[in-house]
């Protein structure tokens, strides 16, 4: 059975369609990328799956029950978890903190326990502390635990957030670009990370606009373009559909006439 | 061993309280002294809400209201201690915060500081009004808290100030160190997270509606405890506690100090409560004095006193 499984899936914004009967499912362990052009409808997609938006039609399956428009912190009880294009960091606290709040579903109890520090809440944090170090040192970011994370560079940023969204261990993340404005050597670091949390059988959606990362890394390839999905499959198959290279082409073709009018 | 910064900031906050009255130049500083506590304890219940989970109360005397008349009615009423009407009042508080909360935090935006601005004025309407219960815009008599007499039948004399300045100290102590500890607990890292990105919070599983309302409550009791111990100190109360402009008062206070940390906010109360007693010029314009002060931090220092002269000290520092 499909870890997620999405059908039919779509939302307007007033007279636009921005997102038009998309479906797809991801398995245990697979890397699926989302690609297409710039407002292809990629981050709504997102939005509606991981519970930021409600879709206006269509379903979202976890596990095989609905969970169409369930608010995010629902999902994330189910094993949902995700990152964001416009980084979502918690600013004024430090970057040990921002993945410690990721732990927060098995660090979380009883207010009064918090607020008296009774030796429950201690522990709670400590294991949460700990998990959370162990994190950062498989993000690289180790070193950085006690700094302000808004005193972090970009490509910092990004993995930061890929910490604070494995803490919850989740069985589907989802990765909007999370090697965007990261240089080379960041990106082929978190696209190994990606890799290596798939193999232990979390299912990966992802959107990236490095298209070698994504023919290197997914399983399988879904493109949008205008909200719709134009093709899906392989990266061998989806890299030849003459539909994608029109897409791409296309959008390419008519950014360098604007550029010129 | 090194000490915590949490340990280093009660300590730092005990020396400061029981060092003080050696400078006292007369016995009416203890007066001041338990006057500054007392506000300090309500704007460290402010730090949770607003420091804390980013959330405004323009409300947060009408707690303090209901925690000063319960002192006062309870005992009369219901026949209980005061120190036990101090407990139903706080309870009180912190359950009218979840009936008014519970509703208003779902929804985004600035509804709770409309709200809370509401319920406030709601309830200084109810104590001015209702005479027959309350005693009207005169205010009513507190019973004694009894303490004082049973230090003095003990061996420890107290004058009724110093009993206060102490008193109402230890309760400043007791709040920031609850306050700090949640700052560093699950539940405090849940509401600074919604504070910093309430989408990304929920992301991470934190139901912020009812992390909202569990600040909301929190601090309400902080406020519902501060109009206790008014109540009890001046053995009478008004229903200027219960005041907009008590409300507004403690905003300021937080705000000014820096509403993200316990010691910044005792700070702006500090300074807040000392400035028209220092400067009689000023209590004919406190609430001017007030816009002004909310005017400048915004302007010059968005952090608030503290943390932006501790950032300055760094600054220099590196």
């Amino acid at each position: 059975m499909s870890l997620l499984a999405v059908e039919g899936l779509g939302i307007r914004f007033g007279g636009l369609h921005a997102v038009k009967d998309v479906g797809f499912s991801l398995k245990a362990g697979e890397i699926v990328s989302v690609i297409g052009p710039n407002g292809a409808g990629k981050t709504t997609l997102f939005n509606m799956i991981s519970g930021v938006y409600t879709p206006g039609s269509g379903r979202v399956l976890l596990e095989g029950e609905d969970v169409t428009g369930l608010d995010p912190y629902l999902l994330a009880r189910r094993g949902l978890s995700r990152t964001f294009q416009n980084l979502q960091i918690f600013q004024a606290m430090t970057v040990l903190e921002n993945v410690m709040s990721g732990f927060h579903l098995r660090e979380r109890g009883p207010v009064l326990a918090d607020l008296f520090a009774l030796p429950g809440s201690r522990r709670r944090s400590r294991e949460a502390e700990e998990g959370a170090r162990r994190l950062l040192a498989r993000v690289g970011l180790e070193r950085a635990a006690e700094r302000e994370a808004g005193a972090l560079s970009y490509g910092a940023l990004k993995r930061l957030e890929i910490a604070r969204a494995l803490a919850l261990e989740p069985k589907i993340l989802l990765l909007d670009e999370p090697a965007a404005g990261c240089n080379a050597v960041e990106t082929e670091e978190i696209d190994h990370l990606i890799a290596e949390v798939a193999a232990e059988g979390t299912a990966i959606l992802l959107v990236e606009h490095d298209m070698k990362m994504v023919m290197r890394i997914s399983n399988h390839i879904v493109v949008l373009d205008h909200g719709e999905k134009i093709a899906e499959g392989d990266p061998a198959a989806v890299s030849r559909d003459p539909r994608v290279i029109e897409a791409y082409l296309g959008a390419q073709a008519q950014e360098s006439t604007h550029a010129h009018g | 061993m090194k000490l915590s910064a949490k340990h280093s900031t009660l300590l730092l906050l005990a020396l400061i309280i029981a060092l003080a009255p050696i400078f006292f130049p007369s016995a009416y500083y203890f007066r001041i002294g338990s006057v500054v506590f007392v506000n300090a304890v309500a704007v460290v219940g402010i730090v949770i809400l607003t420091g804390y989970a980013g959330q405004i109360s323009l409300g947060h005397a009408g707690f303090s209201g209901i925690g000063g008349y319960a002192c006062a009615l309870a005992p009369v009423h219901l026949g209980l201690h005061p120190a036990l009407a101090a407990v139903l009042g706080a309870v009180v508080s912190g359950v009218m915060a979840y009936l008014v909360g519970r509703p208003i935090l779902r929804l985004k935006g600035y509804y709770l500081a409309v709200a809370s601005l509401g319920f406030g004025i709601l309830v200084s309407m109810v104590l001015a009004n209702e005479t027959a219960i309350t005693g009207g815009p005169d205010g009513i008599k507190v019973a004694d808290l009894g303490l004082r007499t049973l230090l003095a039948d003990a061996g420890v004399p107290l004058t009724n100030a110093q009993f206060w300045y102490a008193f109402s100290g230890i309760c400043l102590l007791i709040g920031s160190w609850l306050a700090l500890n949640l700052h560093d607990s699950p539940t405090g890292r849940a509401l600074r997270a919604l504070h910093g990105s309430e989408i990304a919070a929920r992301t991470v599983g934190v139901d912020v509606a009812r992390a909202k309302v569990t600040a909301f409550v929190i601090s309400a009791v902080y406020a519902s405890v501060a109009g206790s111990l008014i109540a009890l100190q001046n053995r009478m109360i008004t229903p200027d506690v219960a005041g907009y402009m008590h409300s507004i008062e403690m905003v300021t206070m937080a705000v000014l100090g820096g509403a993200g940390s316990v010691l910044g906010a005792i700070l702006g109360a500090t300074i807040l409560t000392l400035l028209p007693q220092a400067l009689t010029v000023f209590q004919q314009y406190e609430q001017i004095m007030l816009g002004l002060v909310m005017m400048l931090v915004m302007i010059f220092m968005r952090e608030g006193l503290l943390p932006s002269l501790t950032a300055l000290v760094r600054g220099r520092g590196e």
